[in-house]
């Protein structure tokens, strides 16, 4: 089945690391769940994947599904392609989203819509899955949409 | 002052640098241009090759110290070091951990170079053309964050909406840049003026802060300085100038992953900026000139701000090209042209900069000047910073 992407085909696929530390994200997004990691010792809230609690260096991280609604806290637009699937692409926008549902960690995603729309910090915003069934091994990214 | 400060324990005795050329220029390959350098490091101090017994780098420099340690015939390499991580943000750093060599008895003349030829090897600016990615760039390159200038903009879009600054900021440091390029033959941008029109007409690399002219060059070249004790540099030819201070690091959770740094709108300074000032014993208003690496003027402002010569909501009176332009603006900055306009050489450049100008030997020279701030890389972790002074300062 195609599947409709904000970006080109042909851009860096993701893959889970070597060592199984984000597995479990990667796997919840083929599922349309939004994994995030919580400390089991302390309950804070921790992105992107790690081994330990940045607070209080537990061991014990686990992983606790989310809403994905946020606010818009940086983004940005590039216009200069530096790959070559993005080469006749023209501007795109990349937001970082602070989750306050989830103790204000942030996430990359773009932000779906028009490349020349208005952007403003603050705005809030909703997590959209977007498949990619037809790579070589299918993932789906998370993005994020006005709300 | 500390016993343990580097104040004073260390100076430059020697600077030399290759031709710079644009990426893909360079008649020469990389480690042939690193030799260049470190040999004219060598004359211009009046040190015999030979009498080197360190080197130091960071950024994963290519140029391993063991080969050139053998083509120099160098008869007891007792110091040989790497920066950690950090890229460009390594720079005064190498310099810091050379300084400490000596003054820890490990070695007693110590080069500090860098050598970058992007046109033999893969550009800084270019995504990787790997056709899968795992880890931290498994949540950045498939939304198209794969550059440094795409991976460090939404740091600035940040800091410039919290404070309301205006990108005018950005365009008076890259037009300073320039001015001062056009009055140094080294310069690889000498002859190519920039306008105000020009920088307002160029496109939009990542939009809404860098535009073409806010990016660094992406350069082939080498550069090297060399540094030896305070009693030793006394005796040598040139008018040494003096490590007064360095530091480096990075502030709370600076490296967490995927953009969740603490202090995210930030060039990485909120730290390691008072430490520099606490062991070199001065203030910025002390400071007569400085270097601060551009490989974005994003960059430039929030480490500026940093380093802490003016506040944050002060920005839009403050960086403007009259402020910044030598001999005269309240703060010199970039007075050799920069990364943006002599020769991206990874920030090295920018510190032979300053010791040109403690020296008296600038392109631009400011008038008596005594202390040089040297500020490496920002935005990445860790970085690094170095005060320089001459010896009056000490």
């Amino acid at each position: 089945m195609m599947s409709e992407s904000y970006l080109p085909a042909g851009m860096p696929a993701p893959v889970p690391s070597g060592d199984g530390l984000d597995l479990a994200y990667w796997q919840g997004t083929r599922r349309g769940e939004l994994l995030v990691q919580r400390c089991g010792g302390c309950g804070t809230w921790q992105w992107g994947p790690e081994w330990l609690c940045h607070r209080c260096q537990s061991f014990n991280m686990q992983w606790q599904q989310i809403a994905g609604n946020g606010l818009i806290y940086s983004w940005e637009r590039p216009w200069h392609p530096v790959h070559l699937a993005l080469a006749d692409m023209g501007p795109y926008t990349v937001v970082l989203v602070e989750l306050p549902e989830a103790g204000n960690i942030r996430m990359i995603g773009n932000l779906l819509g028009p490349a020349d729309q208005e952007v403003v910090i603050g705005a809030a915003v909703e997590a959209v899955f977007e498949p990619h069934d037809d790579a070589d091994t299918p993932y789906t990214l998370v993005q994020w949409r006005a709300r | 002052m500390s016993g343990r400060s580097i104040r004073g324990k260390v100076a430059v005795a020697g600077i030399g640098e290759t031709t710079y050329y644009k990426h893909g220029k360079s008649p020469n390959a990389e480690f042939a241009l690193a030799l260049q350098a470190i040999l004219r490091a060598c004359e211009d101090a009046g040190i015999k090759p030979q009498e080197v017994d360190g080197l130091a780098s960071y950024s994963n420099d290519r140029s391993d110290p063991s080969r050139i340690a053998a083509a120099l015939g160098m008869p007891d390499l007792r110091f040989s070091n790497m920066q950690w991580g950090g890229g460009g943000g390594g720079v005064a750093a190498a310099v810091a951990n050379g300084s400490a060599a000596i003054a820890a008895g490990y070695a007693d003349c110590v080069v500090v170079f860098r050598a970058l030829a992007q046109g033999q090897f893969r550009r800084f600016g270019q995504g990787a053309p790997d056709p899968t990615v795992s880890g931290d760039a498994a949540y950045m390159a498939p939304y198209g964050v794969m550059s440094p200038a795409q991976k460090y903009g939404m740091r600035a879009t940040r800091f410039m909406h919290d404070y309301g600054v205006k990108n005018d900021t950005l365009r008076a440091i890259a037009m300073a840049s320039y001015q001062h390029a056009q009055s140094n033959p080294r310069a690889v941008m000498h002859g190519r003026p920039l306008d105000g029109e020009t920088y307002d007409n160029s496109r939009w690399i990542v939009e809404p802060i860098n535009r073409l002219f806010d990016c660094c060059q992406e350069n082939d070249g080498a550069a090297a300085l060399l540094l030896v004790s305070a009693e030793r540099a006394k005796d040598l030819r040139q008018k040494p100038a003096y490590v007064l201070g360095a530091a480096q690091g990075s502030d709370h959770r600076c490296g967490a992953p995927v953009m969740n740094a603490t202090n995210f709108a930030s060039s990485s300074f909120a730290t390691v900026a008072p430490r520099l000032y606490e062991t070199a014993g001065v203030s910025p208003n002390d400071i007569d000139v400085v270097q601060s690496y551009e490989n974005f003027t994003t960059g430039v402002l929030m480490a500026v701000v940093e380093h802490g010569f003016c506040a944050p909501e002060e920005a839009n009176e403050f960086f403007t090209l009259e402020n910044l332009s030598a001999p005269t603006g309240r703060m010199p900055l970039n007075t050799s042209g920069g990364n943006l306009a002599e020769c991206y050489m990874h920030g090295l450049g920018l510190q032979l900069e300053a010791v040109r100008q403690i020296r008296g030997q600038s392109c631009n020279q400011i008038p008596n000047a005594k202390l040089a701030m040297n500020i490496a890389g920002p935005m990445v972790t860790p970085v690094s910073s170095l005060i320089m002074g001459s010896e009056e300062t000490l």
